[in-house]
């Protein structure tokens, strides 16, 4: 949010001061143009991918430069951990700088996770090399084209290229080439490999936040995050992605007890991120395991203190797994924050209704469904065979009487 | 400035009730678009304003006024908004630097159980300082305080009751003494009526402002549920010392926000809905 409009209302103040009227043509040239982001067709800010495209819809069109996405994990954090890795992999095909940090596993660990990109540019390109080259003489002077409009398309990208659109197509099956995932800068903060500091100053930070808030400014100040920085080089955003925050790795105790003595640890740390966040281009990501906390007033504080909030429930483990309402479906996917950034407005979602699902490849978000009961016949047959899986479950008694199906 | 609020709580830009304390609060829900109405409302008003933005970047105020039809930026300029931005004041507190720069306003972040005394010494000496202007200077109107939110002080540290004292000091400087008007955000989110009192902090907090105040926007999502038109409720409730006793007044009123904007309805008459 900051990054983009700070710098067209500093321009709109310099201008009005001498010109007294607030009116000003949109445009959208004044906006950074950085690969990977767009402007948003609401309110103009810019916005980047989080990789899952369904979640860019739900979110309004993506991520807002300068905010937070909280993640409340699943759980199994299975499914936020992928939301998380295709974030962060989303970050290195556009080529931006990330930053990681985990007290569980160590961030090199997840960035060896990150799903292999589907380039289909990449992938038509390769095969169609060949015979291009045959008939490259007679495509040059061959005046006539039948798709002129790709004509200004680069011919050929190699696999390492940034991509700058908006937005990519993951396989999570497969896990991103190594050259790929080395090209991007990456910082790291492993919380065991980090020396922690006692700082009496602070009463209500843990160290392991105030570590990890410092490392933060130091790398946003030292790339040249900041939006106030002299715009020597071109831009870039970085994208930070922190694991599990609040979990009793970080040293705090929320989880652990009803009345916890850090309450408000993580709900500074937010603060001072969101400080950190609104006065320079980075984005982050940050999952909390929300199911272990068990006051609801302080968990929703913590989501106050983000921007978008969203919660995954995940039918593993639970009895929904088996119910054949959810056989479609993974988990529930619940919005419960939409950023009310530089706007009155916030877009919110058409429908609360949402759940989500992981296919083979892919991991998206979809409109809760119940599936169709085609015809009358075939769904009675099929609830007459649960009732029967039911009792056959329940009691093993032959003695259950006015069931037709066991009765010989 | 939303124009059918405003008429709803009697007052335009030229004629308002002067020593007012108006509570904005919410209960799942976002109250924030009325912090919005006041900021301009009283600047348009041609009052001092001391806004005191813990929760969002100056950027975000200034583009949504821009969008209300009020350049914060003009106002700063011309001494008209003081206009403190605790986010960016509470990082040099919170990453301890080697060269102190921050005001002192956002002291409590360092140690809270002090309380918030510096949060206050900085609106009472901005306040109270505003009568002795040098001559030629714009003329203003009474000082207006407005602070976006205060139960995020509950969630740095700070405790109701330090909160409930800094209002009530607030109070007394601005409304009783100055004769202007105190708009405060409090937001909350338990449910309502809890049996257990699990939410101690924030319920509390709601409980002591709304006893201080003479005025609160009580915005609540619909008890039906989620609808794409019609984004809530708002209970306006008046509490007048008349004579001998208090009489409270109470209006509830059904809003959608707009992109520049909002519309209040009684409710059921949602134009989606007619």
């Amino acid at each position: 949010m900051a990054a983009p409009m700070s710098g067209v209302g500093e321009a709109s103040a310099e201008r009005s001061s001498f010109n007294a009227t607030s009116f000003q043509k949109k445009t959208r040239s004044r906006l950074i143009s950085i690969p990977g982001t767009r402007p948003s067709v609401q309110n103009g800010q810019l916005l980047v991918s989080t990789g899952v495209t369904s979640l860019d819809y739900l979110l309004g069109g993506g991520l807002a430069v300068g905010t937070v996405l909280l993640i409340e994990e699943d759980r199994y954090d299975s499914y936020s951990r992928m939301i998380l890795k295709y974030f962060l992999a989303e970050g290195v095909v556009c080529r931006h700088e990330l930053f990681v940090a985990a007290a569980q596993d160590n961030p090199d660990d997840i960035l060896q996770e990150l799903p292999a990109p589907i380039l289909d540019d990449v992938a038509i390109h390769k095969p169609v090399e060949q015979p291009r080259l045959s008939c490259e003489p007679q495509d040059s002077m061959d005046a006539m084209k039948i798709a002129w409009r790709y004509q200004n398309l680069p011919k050929v990208q190699s696999a390492l290229a940034s991509s700058s659109r908006f937005g990519h197509y993951y396989d999570v099956s497969k896990t991103m080439e190594p050259e790929i995932r080395q090209a991007a800068k990456c910082h790291r903060f492993y919380l065991p490999e980090h020396p922690t500091q006692s700082s009496p100053t602070h009463s209500t930070m843990l160290e392991s936040y105030s570590a990890l808030l410092k490392s933060l400014q130091d790398v946003i100040h030292r790339e040249g995050f900041d939006v106030a920085a002299p715009m020597t080089k071109s831009r870039n955003i970085l994208r930070i992605g922190l694991h599990s925050l609040g979990s009793a790795l970080w040293g705090d105790d929320l989880c652990c007890h009803d009345n916890p003595n850090n309450v408000h640890a993580l709900t500074s740390f937010l603060y001072g991120l969101r400080a950190l966040l609104r006065s320079s281009l980075s984005v982050a990501v940050v999952t909390v395991p929300s199911h272990l906390i068990q006051d609801r007033a302080l968990m929703g504080s913590i989501t106050r203190l983000c921007d978008n909030a969203i919660a995954l429930e995940s039918f593993k483990g639970s009895e929904r797994e088996t119910n054949p309402l959810y056989k479609d479906y993974h988990g529930l996917l619940h919005v419960r924050q939409v950023p009310h950034l530089n706007c009155l407005a916030s877009k919110l979602p058409d429908h609360k209704d949402l759940a989500f699902k992981l296919k083979r490849k892919q991991f998206s978000i979809e409109r809760l469904h119940l599936p169709p009961d085609l015809s009358e016949t075939v769904s009675r047959v099929s609830r007459g065979e649960l009732a029967g899986a039911a009792t056959m479950a329940s009691g093993c008694s032959f003695g259950t009487s006015g069931n037709k199906h066991l009765d010989f | 400035m939303f124009a059918e609020l405003s008429s709803i709580l009697n007052a335009s830009p030229d004629s308002f009730t002067q020593g007012e304390f108006i509570l904005v609060s919410d209960r799942q829900s976002d109250a924030s678009f009325l912090i919005h109405h006041f900021l301009s409302f009283y600047l348009r008003a041609r009052c001092r304003v001391w806004f005191l933005g813990l929760v969002q970047s100056f950027n975000h105020y200034s583009a949504v006024s821009q969008r209300l039809g009020v350049s914060l930026a003009q106002a700063k300029e011309k001494g008209q908004l003081v206009f403190l931005e605790g986010l960016k004041e509470s990082l040099s507190v919170l990453i301890p630097q080697d060269t102190n720069t921050g005001s002192k306003a956002m002291d409590f972040l360092r140690d809270p159980a002090v309380g918030l005394k510096s949060l206050y010494e900085f609106v009472r000496s901005g306040v109270s300082s505003s009568g002795s202007r040098a001559e030629g200077a714009e003329e203003w109107g009474p000082p207006v305080l407005l602070v976006d939110d205060l139960s995020v002080l509950l969630s740095l540290g700070v405790s109701v009751g330090a909160v409930l004292d800094f209002s009530h000091y607030c109070r007394a400087t601005v409304c009783s003494e100055l004769q202007g008007n105190v708009v405060m955000l409090a937001r909350c989110d338990g449910e309502e009526e809890e049996g257990d009192g699990d939410d101690e902090g924030s319920e509390t907090l709601l409980k002591g402002l709304t006893h201080q105040c003479s005025l609160t926007l009580h915005v609540q999502g619909l008890p039906t549920g989620f609808c794409r038109d019609i984004h809530g409720q708002v209970e306006v409730c008046w509490r007048r010392r008349q004579g001998d006793g208090q009489s409270t007044q109470k209006k509830l009123f059904q809003y959608k926000v707009h992109d520049k904007g909002a519309s209040f309805f009684a409710p059921g008459t949602s134009s989606a809905v007619l």
